[in-house]
């Protein structure tokens, strides 16, 4: 799995760190996402899925 | 007349603890259909999860309050726009809203927050201290509902607690709908004057708060305005203590009157993160704050809404929708609420999420933990819920212990 992020639609909510910050963190200027780790696996693919369904820009989207 | 023709829009809660009946009946039979407002205007109305995801995510939506086409929720209010004065953050479309919401997004990183956790316990044990140590019943939206999120937004923004009544008895004014229209305008601008003022003072010398780092930042890349800081320093103070301190009585009431899923959360505080998202899912507070104007030809759940034409994304109707949430009716803690709306969705979706979630956490494990008696001391019937506002919640709560 891959994890493809559209920064211009990111709306800075965190609801990725929240949902798992072993793979996402938020710039400190902008709030907006930065992926920690673009090919997730194991248990961490599971929460790659969550995070891309609570997103609410729909910034991130997965190659699976 | 269609379905939904018939009804008149904003829809009251006949019970405390589920949307107005008609949602239901739109969802179901009507999914994107006609409401009345308040003006005789009508608007369509959108109940599907999915498609209100849609519409709040979709640029052809318009966020703009002061557009002299948007749709009015309450009488009075079309004729009291300024198009041209400042707008909220919440009114504002691109390209103006994106670097306007960027500009304070990052005081409010999941990071950040965590770092306010410690100041957040401490507020909400004193005010625990302060309702035990008072008489029997005590009103909890008095001593803790309110206090907790009015003193952490305070602080964080850098606006005295000593003036809160002010504020708080002009926001009441400015969100309930039976408000004359010159009144809510007075309360508004009394609110808005106050802020101008104050950060009026912070400019001399800016202080280390919300505020006071804005003006650094803003000045030093030469976009500071008092005006824009003003109307973002309401929105944030408003905004910030009326939605948590309702969600805190709705849910504490919830809460007791569901005391097997309190015992979970009891047993296992771990589980206190989830039950927040579920109290946010069931009760949508802010239900009619979604509105949007329609500004190009656009179809949803298979109904063309023409530019110009008004829309009210119903979030209450999408968090009770069965095709997202499965026994939608039913409080479940566990069920892992997270793609509510309760926050709205797209670029609007609420600024203080997170702060919202951790301050909810921490009244819900120390009020239960610290008070395990805790009880309703009024009938439900009694109780003053706010039918009649904008941000549905609760006047008071009495309780003992």
């Amino acid at each position: 799995m891959k994890i493809i992020v559209d920064t211009s639609r990111c709306v800075g909510a965190g609801q990725c760190v929240l949902t798992e910050p072993a793979l996402f963190d938020q710039s400190e200027d902008d709030g907006t996402i930065i992926v920690l780790n673009e090919t997730p696996e194991g248990e961490l693919v599971e929460k790659a899925r969550e995070a891309a369904h609570v997103c609410p820009g729909q910034a991130l989207s997965l190659e699976e | 007349m269609t379905t939904a023709e018939k009804h008149e829009f904003p829809m009251a809660r006949t019970c405390p603890f589920a949307p107005p009946p008609a949602y239901e009946e739109i969802r179901e039979e009507e999914p994107v259909s006609r409401v009345r407002l308040p003006d005789g205007g009508w608007a369509w109305v959108v109940s599907r999860h999915e498609d209100v995801r849609t519409v709040l995510n979709d640029r052809r939506f318009s966020a703009d309050r002061q557009h002299p086409d948007f749709p009015a929720l309450v009488e009075g209010e079309a004729a009291s726009r300024r198009p041209d004065e400042e707008r909220f953050l919440i009114a504002m479309d691109p390209p103006e809203h994106g670097p306007a919401r960027k500009a304070v997004l990052g005081e409010f990183t999941v990071r950040r927050l965590e770092a306010l956790r410690p100041r957040i316990q401490e507020i909400v044990d004193e005010r625990i201290d302060m309702l035990l140590a008072g008489p029997q019943p005590g009103d909890l939206v008095d001593a803790l509902s309110l206090p907790v999120p009015s003193l952490v937004i305070c602080e964080m923004l850098g606006v005295p607690y000593a003036d809160h009544e002010f504020f708080q008895e002009n926001t009441v004014k400015v969100i309930k709908q039976s408000t004359p229209p010159e009144e809510r305008w007075a309360a508004m601008g009394a609110i808005q004057g106050y802020m101008a003022d104050l950060i009026a003072e912070k400019e001399k010398n800016p202080p280390d708060d919300l505020l006071g780092r804005q003006i650094v930042t803003l000045r030093a890349n030469g976009t500071y305005r008092r005006t824009a800081l003003t109307s973002m320093g309401l929105l944030l103070l408003v905004a910030g203590h009326e939605t948590t301190a309702n969600m805190i009585s709705l849910s504490t009431l919830a809460f007791l009157r569901n005391p097997e899923q309190l015992a979970m959360i009891k047993a296992d505080p771990s589980r206190t993160l989830s039950a927040v998202e579920e109290m946010l899912r069931y009760f949508t507070i802010i239900d009619v704050a979604t509105a949007r104007l329609c500004v190009e030809d656009v179809e949803v759940g298979g109904q063309l809404i023409r530019a110009g034409e008004g829309v009210l994304a119903l979030g209450y109707s999408a968090n009770r929708d069965p095709r997202a949430f499965e026994n939608p009716d039913e409080l479940d803690i566990e069920r892992g609420a997270r793609h509510h709306v309760a926050f709205g969705f797209g670029p609007h979706q609420c600024l203080g999420q997170n702060l919202a979630r951790m301050e909810l956490q921490i009244v819900f494990d120390t009020l239960f933990r610290r008070v395990p008696t805790l009880e309703q001391a009024m009938d439900i019937d009694e109780l003053p819920f706010k039918d009649d506002a904008n941000i549905y919640g609760l006047y008071q709560l009495p309780v003992t212990w």
